[in-house]
């Protein structure tokens, strides 16, 4: 069964560099376009792997994570989130808000297909 | 989706990008130890090289990848900021917007002297020696891990991280259960086994961190290697070639491409919603319409005109949102200036502070495009002709260094924007000279001192003495005021000699829609836009039979030429008895329209004329009437022009 991926970006330019590299590599892509919308996505449909940026506007991704990871149903889906070099301690904050794993922006397709496989194991 | 282009879409957000790296490097440029800025242009630099090798911008990533390391080191606190690596990252943000825009043919020498140029400026960079780690071949590792608690609930698999190890090369693992709680404190989602793993083959340590990359932080690792330690030796990575050749100085205002990333416009959230909103009630109101129209005809008449009365308000509501959505703030056009202004000072060597005002205030998005030109030619021309040197200024008592204002504010339908100098102001008497040298006035004509300004405004009219590389081409004002016109809008001089010189633009807030003075000769409408009406007077038959040939009116003892629209668009209707004059001005220029009839004001939505009409110069566009049919818009500028011909014709004949 082919795998579903939420990705949840506001720039949407990301979003379909996002998008096409994944359909490429055979998942199912969703997208939203900030915390609310990624969390409205992930409450109405079951993801087996949520891609979020961090900086967004309405609700930014830590806040999505956190919210994410209250709900049971949530409980051990791997949530990649986009970070930049220099946040390290956006990554600290992310990770303790429940996220898996990052993926340092800017990042080449193979790289995020890579970070998809290793989490999903598929 | 905005489209499905990611490469366009890429160009837009480069922009974006370009943008903000260039105003952080100007505001780096005046505050030099501000870390924050540091960061916030590495932020930008280093997006755009990441997005740039994402879309498959090569040359780009490339080239920005070295000005990126050149501010890593400055971020790392290895090089001070200087004006001179600012003004090369400067150029250099020149080169990527190049390379962004094309596909970076031939522009490679321009961008290897610039890599030359960042090199000097970051001095001495060249063979930093970069400790870096040589691994030695290792026979294999000894490992043994422990997630966090967490880590399942929080989606890492220990199962796929044990697939990983497999991978890697042969293994043996070990499970250890010493830590797992009993029962009864057993939490279903946690984590407590350990495994001991034995990894044999040529692996490197980075392959293992690899697999742990997620849970390193926070988990138990302890790795032993089954093999040598590796050594540690030094190599020199040079940022860039040393001996490229001078750096060929190109200006960076001119040489710089027009914005082509206008088809897209970012809109904030709430007023999508406030649309969405008005959407909704008219879906709400259109479903009342149809079921009255399938319902029984009992007091309907009372309810249509409700729902007509519901659908007008709703209409107007929409077309004010509908506007709203295209306004951007001018904050962005100004701000693009500061880049103008600060490359102008620096090749005049004047001191120029730029100063800007309202710059919330929003203006349509096409209209802010197309005033981007003419501000420059006025920014420039403040800039170049306006203000003084240093040394004239100090000598003439004022502050060393000259002051360009920019200020925004909406009036009415209306946005103003002026552009103040405190400079010399503009010299009458070359004006003057000029005029007469190019025989647009007699020698000795006596003129209004407003007159004289406006001459400035004639093609082919440029008082600078010596051209300069920043303006002074005889190509500008007659520009400006031009593209000010087409825009609907005016513009305006004013200028005191020693105080400096004020240029206001009023431009309307919106070209989709206008108020409209809808006008009927022979059988066809037309809409003459409003803003640009002066009053409407009575052409008894008596003063159109003796104005044959001649079509003057005396208008409070100013001689108005008039065009008949009748004979103009050839209609071959006999006209009306009353006909009327709806006398129209662009600046100071008048003219009268004769029509048949004024039917009144009316809100026109301008529908743009096909490809196949773009040769009309009379008509400005089209637009559709509440009974479907359709009025042509008249074009106020061009038949002013028409009308100032038909009075010289008239001068010339005496």
């Amino acid at each position: 069964m082919t795998a579903s991926i939420l990705t949840v970006d506001d720039s949407p330019s990301l979003r379909m560099a996002i998008r096409i590299a994944l359909t490429g590599a055979g998942y199912a892509v969703t997208e939203a376009g900030d915390g609310v919308e990624g969390l409205a996505a992930a409450n109405a449909a079951k993801f087996d792997l949520i891609i979020t940026d961090l900086n967004m506007p309405n609700m930014d991704g830590l806040t999505m994570i956190r919210e994410l990871r209250k709900d049971p149903a949530q409980c051990g889906t791997p949530i990649i989130f986009l970070t930049t070099e220099s946040d390290d301690a956006m990554k600290q904050q992310a990770k303790a808000a429940g996220a898996t794993g990052w993926l340092v922006k800017p990042f080449v397709p193979e790289q995020l297909i890579k970070v998809s496989r290793k989490v999903l194991g598929r | 989706m905005i489209g499905q282009d990611p490469i366009a879409a890429f160009r837009v957000e480069a922009g974006e990008l370009l943008e903000q790296i260039e105003q952080g490097l100007l505001d780096l440029g005046h505050r030099l130890d501000d870390r924050d800025l540091v960061d916030a242009v590495f932020r930008g630099l280093h997006t755009l090289k990441g997005s740039g090798a994402m879309f498959g911008f090569d040359a780009l990533a490339n080239f920005t990848h070295h000005c990126e390391t050149a501010f890593d080191r400055v971020r790392k606190g290895l090089a001070p900021a200087t004006q001179e690596l600012v003004a090369v990252i400067l150029s250099a943000q020149d080169h990527m917007r190049a390379l962004v825009d094309g596909d970076g043919k031939g522009l490679e020498a321009t961008g290897d002297a610039i890599l030359a140029r960042l090199q000097a400026a970051i001095d001495g960079a060249a063979g930093t020696p970069v400790a870096a780690v040589a691994e030695a071949p290792a026979q294999g590792w000894r490992l043994f891990f422990r997630l966090p608690p967490e880590a399942m609930a929080n989606g890492s698999n220990p199962l796929m991280l044990l697939d990983e190890l497999r991978e890697l090369g042969e293994c043996k693992i070990v499970a250890r259960t010493d830590a797992i709680p009993p029962l009864t404190d057993l939490v279903p989602v946690e984590c407590h086994i350990g495994w001991d793993v034995e990894l044999r083959g040529d692996i490197s340590r980075d392959d293992i961190d690899d697999v742990f990359i997620f849970v390193m932080d926070d988990m138990e690792l302890k790795i032993e290697a089954l093999a040598p330690e590796p050594a540690v030796e030094t190599v020199s990575l040079p940022v860039a070639a040393n001996d490229a050749p001078p750096p060929a100085e190109a200006n960076p205002a001119s040489g710089r491409p027009a914005a082509k990333a206008g088809e897209s416009v970012r809109v904030p959230a709430e007023r999508l919603d406030e649309l969405m909103d008005r959407v909704g009630e008219l879906v709400i109101v259109q479903s009342r319409l149809s079921q009255l129209a399938h319902g029984s005809a009992v007091g309907s008449e009372m309810a249509l005109r409700s729902i007509s009365e519901e659908i007008e308000r709703l209409a107007s509501e929409l077309r004010d949102t509908m506007m709203v959505l295209r306004m951007v703030p001018v904050a962005t056009l100004f701000g693009r200036f500061r880049r103008l202004v600060h490359d102008l000072a620096r090749d005049t060597g004047k001191t120029i502070d730029l100063v800007t005002e309202g710059e919330a205030t929003e203006v349509d998005k096409t209209v802010m495009e197309r005033l981007a030109d003419p501000m420059v030619h006025l920014i420039r021309n403040s800039c170049d002709h306006g203000l003084e040197t240093p040394e004239e200024r100090i000598a003439a008592g004022k502050p060393a260094s000259g002051q360009v204002r920019l200020s925004a504010h909406q009036q009415g339908g209306e946005v103003v924007i002026t552009i103040r100098d405190d400079g010399r102001g503009i010299d009458r008497e070359r004006v003057r000279a000029k005029a007469e040298a190019q025989g647009l006035i007699q020698p000795g004509q006596v003129l209004a001192d407003q007159e004289l300004l406006q001459m400035i405004f004639h093609p082919g009219f440029s008082t600078a003495a010596a051209v300069t590389n920043l303006s002074g081409r005889g190509v500008g004002m007659d520009v400006v005021k031009r593209t000010i016109e087409s825009l609907r809008g005016a513009i305006d001089i004013k200028s005191a000699p020693g105080e400096g010189s004020t240029v206001t633009l009023r431009i309307p807030l919106t070209l989709a829609i206008i108020d409209g003075l809808l006008v009927r000769v022979g059988e066809g409408r037309y809409v003459i836009p409003l803003a640009a009406v002066e009053e409407c007077i009575e052409l008894s038959l008596e003063d159109d039979l003796r104005s044959r040939g001649r079509s003057f009116i005396t208008l409070r003892e100013r001689l108005v030429p008039f065009l008949r629209l009748r004979e103009m668009f050839e209609t071959g209707t006999r006209p009306d008895p009353h006909q009327k004059i709806v006398v129209i001005a662009t600046g100071a220029e008048r003219v009268g329209l004769v029509v048949d009839q004024i039917i009144g004001s009316h809100q026109t939505v301008i529908k743009s004329m096909s490809a196949l009409h773009r040769d009309v110069t009379t008509f400005a566009g089209a637009t559709i009437l509440g009974d479907g049919g359709v009025a042509l818009i008249l074009d106020v500028v061009q038949l002013v022009t028409l009308g100032q011909h038909q009075e010289e014709r008239l001068r010339a004949a005496g």
